[in-house]
This record gives C-alpha cells, sequence and structure tokens, in this order.
C-alpha cells in the first residue's frame, strides 16, 4: 500500500492555494497595496463593483478550491484500501445546476454594471471641454479655453503636463493624440482612455476632493512611455480660476509664440 | 491493416529512402530525423524546438522582471552581452525585452508546443491511424517554423533592435518607422516571423482536422474520442478560421511600412517631429483585426492543455471523465463564443461604448463554459482512486491554477472596473495564470505522462515531484501577487514606475516577485536534467506504463514506424476506468465488449 502521507503532504499544498490567496487579498489593504484614494463621483461605482465581483469570485474561489482539496485529501488511492474508485459517467441534474446558476449569475452581473458603464462612457455631460489633452510621445500636451470660453481660438492657454480641474464641477475632457496611442490615466479618479491619433474622444469626471494626483500613461508609446507623467491639481474654483488667470498673464507676458500644429 | 484507414499519400512518402544496393546512412538518416514526414519525429522536433525557446523566453521574462524590481541597476550576464550604457538596460531595450518575450512564448512555445508537438505526436496514435493524413504538409508544417525561428532570433541583432511596440504591435508605433527604435528592421522581421509561424499552424491545422475526421480506426467515433483528439480537432477549426484574419492583417501592416499603405494611419500625425505619410487609415482598425484572431488564439493556446489534462486525470484518479459530453460542447461552446469577444480587449480603446457592452455581455457569457468544465473536472477527483503520480499533480494544479485565471477574467469581463484594472498588472496575473499556471503546467502534465510513449523510458518520479513543488510555489509567488500590484493601477510596460507617487512604494513587492521569478527559471534545471537523463538512463517502460486506456498505449514503447503492430478495433469509450463487476480496473480501448471477455474465458 502507498504511503498516506505524500496524500497528505500534496493535499495540503492545494490547501495552501485558497488559504494563502484569501490571506494574500486580506493582508494588501493593510500594507497599502490596494485601490489607491478614489477622490471621483463615479470610483464608488467601480470600486463596489469591484469589491461586488471580488466577493463573488472569492467564494466560488474558496468553495472550489476546497472541494478541490478535499477530494485530493480524501479520495487518495492510500485511504481508500482495496475500494475501487466509483464509477460514475456524469450526472444530468448536477451539469443543469451548474450550468444555470453561474448562467444566471453571469447574467445578473452582465446587467447590474451596464448603467455604471453608460455612465461613464456614454452619457457625457452637455457643456464645452473643460481642457484638450493632447498626447504626444512623451509628455501631455493641454490646451484651456482663453478667457472666451472656447477653445481653438487664439486666445487658448497652452501648458505641459500640468493638469489643473476644479473640484466638484463636471469636467470634460477633449482627448487628442498627435502621434501614436495613449492613455490617459488617472488612477486615483478611476479615469482611463486611450488617445487614438485620428479620433476626437471625450472624457468626463467629477472630482470631489482637492489633492494632487498622478496622471499617467497606460498604453505602451514607445521606448520613453515610462516616463510620459503628468501631474493632475485638483483645487477649489477660485483657486483654479486664479491659476488660470495668472498662467494666462504668464504666456501674454513671454509673448509665446502659437503651437505650430494647429490642432 | 484494416481497409477502413485510408492509407493516404502517407504510405508512399514515409522513411523508406529507396534500399539501393549501397547504403546511403546520411541521407537515411536526413530521412529519418531530420526530414521526416512520421508524425512522431514532426511532433518531437516541434518538442524540443519549443523547449528550446521556452529557456529563451523565460531568460527574457528574467531581464523583465530584472528592470521592474531594480530600475537602471546593472544586469548580470545579459548586460554585458548588450551593454549600452555600462551594464544598465536602456528604455528601449526593455521594451524590446517584453515584447519579444510574449513573442517568443506565444508563437514560438505555446502554440507550436501544443498543436505541433503533442498535436502532431497524439492524433494519430489516439485515434489508431498509421500517420497523419497529410504527412508531407506535416514536415512543412515544422520547417516553416525556421523562417520564423530565424527572422524572430535575427530581429535582435538588427538596427534598433527587435520589435518593441509589443506583441499586440499596435500601429501608429508599429507602422511608422520612426516611431521607436524598435519600428525598424525589427518589426519587419516580426511580421515576417509572424506570417511563417502562421502558416505553419494552418497547415498543421488543415492536417489535423483531415486526420480526424478520415481516418479513426474502426470502431472509434466521434464520441469515443478522447478529450485530447476533441480538444485538438476544435483548436485546428478556430486556427483555420481566425489565421487569415490575421496574417491579412499583418500584410496590411507590412504594406503601411514598406510601400505606404496607411492601412492603419490617420492622417495629419506628427510623429518625431516628422509629419507622416498620406493616412486615411484606422488604428483601431488593427485592434480590431488583431484581435479578432488573438482572441480565439487565447483558446487555441488553451484548449489541448484542457483535453490533456481531462486524459491524465480520469488515468490517475482511475474513474470516467465527469460528463464527457458536456466537457465535449463546453469545448465547443468556448470556441463559438471565442469568435464574438474579441472586442473586450477594447473596452477603452476609443471604441463605441454602446459595442463594448454587448462585447462584455458575450465576455460574461463565455465563462460559462469554462465553469462546466471546472466542475466538470471537480467531478472527475470526486470518488475517485488518486494516484499521486507527477503527471497527476500537474493535472490537478492545472485545474487549481485555472480557477484563479477564470475567475479573474470577471473582473475585467466588468466594463467599469475594466477602465481601471485595464493595462495594469491585474490582466497580467490573469493571463499568466492562465498561460503559464494553465497551459505550460497542463504541458509538464503532458510531458510526464507522455514521456514514456515519446522515449520508451519513465521520467523519474521523485525529482519531477520535486520540480513540480519548486514550480509550483515560486510561480504563485510571482503570479499572485500581481493582481494585488493590479488593484494599485499597477502599470504593465513601464521601465520605471516608481517615479510615481501612487507606485513608488510597490519595490520591494516588485523584488519578491523578482527573487520567485529567478526561482522558477532555476527549478527548470530540475527538469531539464530529468528530461534528459530519463531519455538515455531512465527505467524502461513497457507498452501502457500508467493502466490507461487509449489507443497509444496499445502501441509498442515507442511506436515504430506506422505506430501499431495491428490495426486496433475500438470497443468502448476512453474512459473506461474501474467498470463495476470487472476485474481489471480499467478497460482499454480496444478490449472486446465485457459479455464476449466472459464468453471467451468459459
Amino acid at each position: 500500500m502507498r504511503n498516506r502521507l505524500a496524500g497528505l503532504f500534496w493535499s495540503l499544498v492545494f490547501l495552501a492555494v485558497p488559504v494563502l490567496g484569501v490571506a494574500v487579498f486580506a493582508v494588501a489593504p493593510s500594507i497599502d497595496v490596494w485601490l489607491p484614494k478614489d477622490v471621483s463621483a463615479h470610483g464608488k461605482d467601480i470600486d463596489s463593483l469591484f469589491y461586488f465581483i471580488l466577493a463573488l469570485t472569492g467564494i466560488v474561489f474558496i468553495a472550489t478550491e476546497m472541494l478541490l482539496f478535499w477530494f485530493v485529501w480524501k479520495y487518495d488511492e492510500a485511504a481508500r484500501g482495496d475500494q475501487k474508485a466509483t464509477y460514475i459517467q456524469g450526472s444530468h441534474t448536477l451539469e443543469v445546476i451548474w450550468t444555470i446558476i453561474p448562467a444566471v449569475l453571469l447574467l445578473f452581473l452582465a446587467i447590474y454594471q451596464m448603467n455604471a458603464w453608460a455612465d461613464m462612457k456614454m452619457r457625457r455631460p452637455v457643456m464645452k471641454p473643460t481642457v484638450e489633452v493632447v498626447a504626444r510621445q512623451f509628455e501631455w500636451r493641454l490646451r484651456y479655453p482663453g478667457p472666451d470660453g472656447d477653445l481653438g481660438t487664439p486666445d487658448d492657454l497652452f501648458l505641459v503636463n500640468d493638469l489643473h480641474v476644479p473640484v466638484d464641477e463636471d469636467i470634460l475632457v477633449q482627448l487628442k493624440s498627435m502621434d501614436v496611442l495613449h492613455s490617459f490615466f488617472l488612477p486615483n479618479l478611476r479615469v482611463k482612455q486611450d488617445a487614438v491619433p485620428g479620433m476626437k474622444i471625450p472624457v468626463w469626471f467629477k472630482a470631489s476632493e482637492v489633492g494632487q494626483y498622478d496622471l499617467v500613461c497606460a498604453e505602451l508609446c514607445g521606448w520613453g512611455h515610462y516616463k510620459m507623467k503628468g501631474r493632475i491639481t485638483i483645487e477649489s474654483r477660485e483657486d483654479f480660476d486664479a491659476w488660470l488667470e495668472a498662467k494666462y498673464r504668464e504666456q501674454e507676458a513671454t509673448q509665446a509664440e502659437p503651437l505650430q500644429e494647429d490642432l | 491493416m484494416s481497409t477502413v484507414t485510408h492509407h493516404g499519400p502517407g504510405d508512399t512518402t514515409t522513411v523508406a529512402p529507396a534500399r539501393s544496393a549501397q547504403p546511403r546512412p546520411v541521407a537515411e538518416f536526413l530521412s529519418t530525423y531530420v526530414f521526416s514526414k512520421d508524425h512522431k519525429v514532426i511532433g518531437l522536433q516541434f518538442l524540443f524546438s519549443t523547449l528550446v525557446w521556452f529557456l529563451i523566453g523565460g531568460l527574457l521574462a528574467l531581464a523583465v522582471r530584472w528592470q521592474v524590481a531594480w530600475p537602471w541597476s546593472d544586469v548580470p550576464v545579459l548586460g554585458k552581452l548588450f551593454a549600452q550604457e555600462g551594464g544598465q538596460m536602456s528604455p528601449e531595450f526593455y521594451t524590446m525585452l517584453f515584447t519579444m518575450h510574449a513573442t517568443v512564448m506565444i508563437f514560438l512555445v505555446i502554440i507550436p508546443i501544443l498543436a505541433g508537438a503533442f498535436g502532431n505526436f497524439l492524433i494519430p496514435l489516439m485515434i489508431g491511424a498509421d500517420d497523419m493524413a497529410f504527412p508531407t504538409l506535416n514536415m512543412l508544417s515544422y520547417w516553416f517554423m525556421w523562417p520564423a525561428f530565424f527572422a524572430f532570433g535575427a530581429s535582435f541583432f538588427v538596427e534598433g533592435g527587435a520589435a518593441s511596440s509589443g506583441w499586440t504591435s499596435y500601429p501608429p508605433l508599429t507602422t511608422n518607422l520612426g516611431a521607436s527604435p524598435g519600428s525598424g528592421m525589427g518589426q519587419t522581421l516580426w511580421l515576417i516571423g509572424l506570417t511563417f509561424v502562421g502558416v505553419s499552424s494552418m497547415l498543421g491545422s488543415v492536417n489535423y482536422m483531415t486526420t480526424i475526421i478520415v481516418m479513426r480506426a474502426p470502431g472509434m467515433t466521434m464520441f469515443r474520442l478522447p478529450m485530447t483528439i476533441w480538444a485538438m480537432f476544435i483548436t485546428a477549426l478556430l486556427q483555420a478560421f481566425a489565421l487569415p484574419v490575421l496574417t491579412a492583417a499583418g500584410f496590411m501592416q507590412l504594406f503601411d511600412r514598406t510601400i505606404g499603405t496607411g492601412f492603419f494611419s490617420p492622417e495629419g500625425s506628427i510623429i518625431n517631429n516628422q509629419m507622416t505619410g498620406a493616412g486615411g487609415g484606422q488604428p483601431l482598425l488593427w485592434q480590431h483585426l488583431f484581435w479578432f484572431y488573438s482572441h480565439p488564439a487565447v483558446y487555441i493556446m488553451i484548449l489541448p492543455a484542457m483535453g490533456m489534462v481531462s486524459d491524465i486525470m480520469t488515468c490517475f484518479a482511475r474513474k470516467p471523465l465527469f460528463g464527457y459530453r458536456p466537457m465535449v460542447y463546453s469545448v465547443a461552446g468556448i470556441a463559438g463564443l471565442g469568435f464574438i469577444v474579441w472586442g473586450h480587449h477594447m473596452f477603452i480603446s476609443g471604441m463605441n461604448p454602446a459595442l463594448g457592452m454587448t462585447f462584455m455581455v458575450s465576455t460574461m457569457m463565455i465563462a460559462l463554459p469554462s465553469a462546466v468544465k471546472t466542475f466538470n473536472w471537480l467531478g472527475t477527483l470526486w470518488g475517485g482512486r488518486i494516484q499521486f503520480t507527477t503527471a497527476m499533480l500537474f493535472a490537478i494544479s492545472f485545474v487549481s491554477m485555472f480557477i484563479i485565471g477564470g475567475l479573474s477574467g470577471i473582473f475585467m469581463a466588468a466594463t467599469p472596473v475594466d477602465i481601471f484594472i485595464h493595462d495594469t498588472y491585474f490582466i497580467v496575473a490573469h493571463f499568466h495564470y492562465v498561460l503559464f499556471a494553465g497551459t505550460a503546467m497542463g504541458v509538464w502534465a503532458a510531458i510526464y505522462f507522455w514521456f514514456p510513449k515519446m522515449f520508451g523510458r519513465t521520467m523519474n518520479e521523485f525529482w519531477g515531484k520535486v520540480h513540480f513543488f519548486l514550480t509550483f510555489i515560486f510561480l504563485n509567488g510571482t503570479f499572485f501577487t500581481m493582481h494585488i500590484l493590479g488593484a494599485v493601477g499597477f502599470p504593465r510596460r513601464l521601465a520605471d514606475a516608481y517615479h510615481y507617487e501612487t507606485f513608488h512604494h510597490l519595490q520591494p513587492m516588485n523584488a519578491f516577485m523578482t527573487y520567485c521569478a529567478i526561482g522558477m527559471v532555476a527549478c527548470q534545471a530540475i527538469f531539464a536534467i530529468n528530461f534528459f537523463w530519463s531519455m538515455f538512463y531512465g527505467p524502461k517502460a513497457g507498452r501502457n506504463p500508467w493502466n490507461a486506456n487509449g489507443l497509444e498505449w496499445t502501441a509498442p514503447s515507442p511506436p515504430g514506424h506506422g505506430n501499431f503492430d495491428i490495426q486496433p478495433i475500438v470497443y468502448r469509450g476512453p474512459y473506461e476506468y474501474s467498470v463495476p463487476g470487472c476485474e481489471k480496473d480499467h478497460l482499454m480501448q480496444t478490449d472486446p465488449p465485457l459479455e464476449h471477455a466472459v464468453a471467451a474465458a468459459h
């Protein structure tokens, strides 16, 4: 008779998967390797959906992995004595059950999230763009409408990598790319959208807290992809207006030539 | 042999170099081992080639991990080989590394090791045929890999280095020669290599379909086929229908680069301070065409492993496969749905968001057949009599790991969550759980399981288990932590992400993962030594060392030319283990019905 210890050892190895798997996710938030602080209005929807799926998949993960462990533990050849394996070719009832239950859950999940997706990518607020972001290798070129409030007029304000937005207001970004694909990623605002040359893609969000956060390029754009870094500053309306005013005066004073490319 | 199996063109074209009066040893050697038309030799050629590339791809991965863990620090060994700025890696070198790691692993390892190596070796043996339907085509499918090997291999040494725009090769980065150093000759060679890999796959796929349809042994009905063969069959169908799209897209990109067609380049771009050409194209078109192939390709990269794992599990649980027909239907379901989910790679690409929603629904649905398969594997273990062989451990771990890879897919199928985790390490974790912890573990299971049939000797079980244990520990150490990195939003493909405030504290965790990755590659030495030592000095295996049921175990180990001594005749399905009232615990597919056996005994 084979050694029972081997079977026990291997079952424990497979038991380690759910135990350590859950442990990693349990510890992660306390060591700050977790969702970054959310400072957006819509971020809650993404985070709560993330947690909902985490709970759902977590239950399935624990249940299936524990079952696997239990079967490996229990049906070890060494533990079965002279008993033959059960001759069973399947079960119609079980197949129906484990097809229908996941199907219902998945369909529910699919329908449940549609509204959030529509809010984030389909129901664009009716307004003029707050800022135009033009990505290029390897920087974010920003264009704010000048005093006239319209983009594409001679009084526009040009900046690089230093994005400012007012807090608690709808922000509409007009996203373009000058050369290759980029992706406009604001981790703390739960915003990500590829910038595609030849397309003008609207991105909207509402920041809920003042502060300074990262603007990351998330789509490979060449050798300098890693350093295509910007900052987003969320500030009160007054601070924002004052900053815009100061930057505008700075630009006027230096007689900055308008960009060559008419974007 | 029976008249039922067609003696295809195979018979005239096999190892028989005209036995002329004077011996021609060189010609004979070449036709037996090099330009062989024997499916087993071709399978082994694929196996050895892909294992070599597996090592290369693994070393590329280590170099990637090195940079992620300790950016800009001197790279051991590789740094001296490709020294640019001292021993430190340049960012363009880093982009090349991850591009070529993925390219090598996908196109030169996973796809050819599953279809090329195991498909070739196993299909005729498991269906009771003497060879493939088209042996010459089969030989060509291997030799078409060599131009690809050369193209990908040579691209490392051309000016600007190998392709460095990701394995997805998104234009305009790839179509504009000045967009990145690797977008020069390296990218052209990449496209040429890809085309040859495609031709090779297509030749194989036509052959597999034909062989499985027309060359099954008498009595081998479709629903008596082992899961391995079902999976190979459906994979071949996927290849045949999806590949032409990739090949066409590849040529379009090649024309964009060489003769300025502009399929994928919009008008008025300024790249590297230069106006680009005519334009009129759309970068998103490439993404649609590419993923129309590459999403089904994801299933090409897992279905055969699923099939092989099903066969190995039943053998070592000594139990019939739980739900054989649902397993077949779910493979077919995955393949069918696999054609209408490609858009889930493009949720945030700028594609119409309403279209994204429909792709989200189909993606959610494709989780269903995968779930059914998992439950059936668990059902197979239930009530079994489990033998802990190395092959079985790898097979069980395939299921355990596939659960993780499958469940993490649901996060990214959920479009709002995908907004956040897209292009982060969460994705990297997901596909490494499916492709490494899934497929690669399945491939190891298959190697340990069919090694006796390939070489007539068994591999060392003790060192096999050591190899399994270390690989299992290190792979989870490397890849599981990627999930929580992804939850922070840690982006893929960044040579150095620590200058971002959001990510600067993640370096120690990345260092831990790199240590695990080094361990994971290092412990493959155990496998390599075991593999080659056992090939020559392992204990001799009989025809059926595992007491398995498939037809391949009725042939000698290793099978000679023509595979079987006598035409096998199939009386039953492949999973007749522990049949009640039968003395043996397994009934091979060639064992006549029990009544006959009883009658014969009297």
